[in-house]
């Protein structure tokens, strides 16, 4: 009896129950993050712990749907869904001053544009040697690794499978990790160390949470400097990679 | 109030996917082309346009706002945890080469774009 109330609620409040696992994930990761003595990671190991979950989920349904297929983990197709997701990455626009687009000049629009256009073209050349030759799939995982963000939008705008999404996000959430990780270890070797190579650097790489990670981990005086230009690269990206990205895979594959 | 904060935010995200899912007709392509890419422009032009004229949105509505982007990170995890992750796996040395090889050049090209930035004086 005690079990059925305690299904009931699951499947009652699923939107709730997905908001609370979130919370449970997220305080487990931080802690984590903070007894390894990385606080900077602790939302980038929130994600992989998720995908771990996702993982075991999967084996454990033999569904497509990750957690989102365990009854009473049902919620998480809605709080992870393209319709909240659309709405708070729209919010992160807010804050942007427009004189700072101008401040960030010349060096940070070419970073923008070139980090976008170079990650989106590495992941496609691997996508497509590793045997992803349809345009979609390799668009999408080209997309993903520009940012996790850009790779769903671009995958959901083409109509990619959700094994196809679920690659590019992991390219992303690579790209976000490894960035934390090497920034400051090779900060001095690419010149990391004043306002204009930040901004550059925050449109090169673009991923907000491993750009941030990284410089903190470097210099916390250059995160404003790299997350203004970071702030447009996935806009950007959501942008270009469905629309000139994919028309441009489509022309030679 | 912070439910017009939210409320600007949904308009933008309307007006940016209109636009997103027309140029995803002209194209040929049914899906929402750019749109959060437009939405996010026109958020940054309108709170800009509104801090100039009037000095910016109440207290309260930038809370709102700022609600939506905190949830931003919690609902990436959220959707990580919906993906086909064990499909992903069975193919997921794309992932880690994609992902790996595009940080690692992305980071040599700092210095060589950094220079463009030795002509134009930045205010430091």
């Amino acid at each position: 009896m005690i079990m059925d109330i305690i299904g009931t609620l699951f499947s009652k409040f699923p939107l709730v129950g997905a908001i609370g696992a979130v919370a449970l994930i997220m305080i487990f990761s931080y802690w984590f993050a903070n007894v390894i003595g990385q606080k900077r990671m602790g939302s980038a190991i929130a994600i992989i712990l998720s995908l771990a979950l996702a993982f075991v989920a999967g084996k454990a349904t033999e569904g497509s749907g990750g957690l989102a297929d365990v009854s009473y983990f049902s919620g998480f197709a809605l709080l992870g869904g393209s319709m909240l997701r659309d709405f708070a990455i729209v919010s992160t626009a807010f804050g942007v001053k427009l004189e700072n687009l101008k401040k960030a000049g010349l060096p940070g629009i070419v970073a923008l544009f070139v980090g976008v256009i170079f990650s989106f073209t590495v992941g496609v050349i691997v996508a497509v040697a590793l045997g992803y030759t349809s345009a979609v799939d390799a668009a999408t995982i080209g997309a993903g690794t520009v940012t996790f963000i850009v790779g769903p939008v671009t995958g959901t705008a083409l109509g990619a499978s959700s094994d196809v999404v679920a690659l590019s996000i992991a390219a992303g959430v690579v790209k976000s990790i490894l960035t934390m990780i090497i920034t400051p270890l090779i900060a001095k070797k690419i010149k990391l160390d004043n306002p204009t190579t930040a901004m550059v650097y925050g449109g090169l790489i673009g991923t907000t949470s491993g750009v941030a990670g990284g410089l903190a981990a470097t210099d916390a005086k250059l995160v404003p400097y790299g997350a203004m230009t970071a702030t447009f690269y996935t806009g950007l990206g959501s942008l270009l990679c469905p629309s000139i990205g994919y028309m441009i895979v489509n022309l030679f594959l | 109030m912070e439910i017009y904060g939210l409320g600007i935010v949904a308009f933008c995200l309307y007006a940016g996917s209109f636009v997103g899912y027309f140029i995803g007709s002209l194209l040929g392509i049914s899906g929402n082309v750019g749109g959060v890419g437009f939405a996010m422009l026109l958020l940054v032009l309108i709170s800009n346009y509104v801090e100039t004229k009037k000095g910016g949105w109440s207290e309260r509505t930038q809370s709102g706002i700022y609600l939506l982007s905190a949830l931003y990170i919690p609902i990436v995890v959220a959707m990580a945890g919906k993906q086909n992750v064990v499909a992903a796996f069975s193919g997921g040395a794309v992932a880690f080469l994609a992902g790996g090889l595009a940080t690692i050049l992305s980071m040599f090209l700092v210095p060589v774009i950094g220079k463009l930035g030795k002509q134009n004086s930045i205010d430091e």
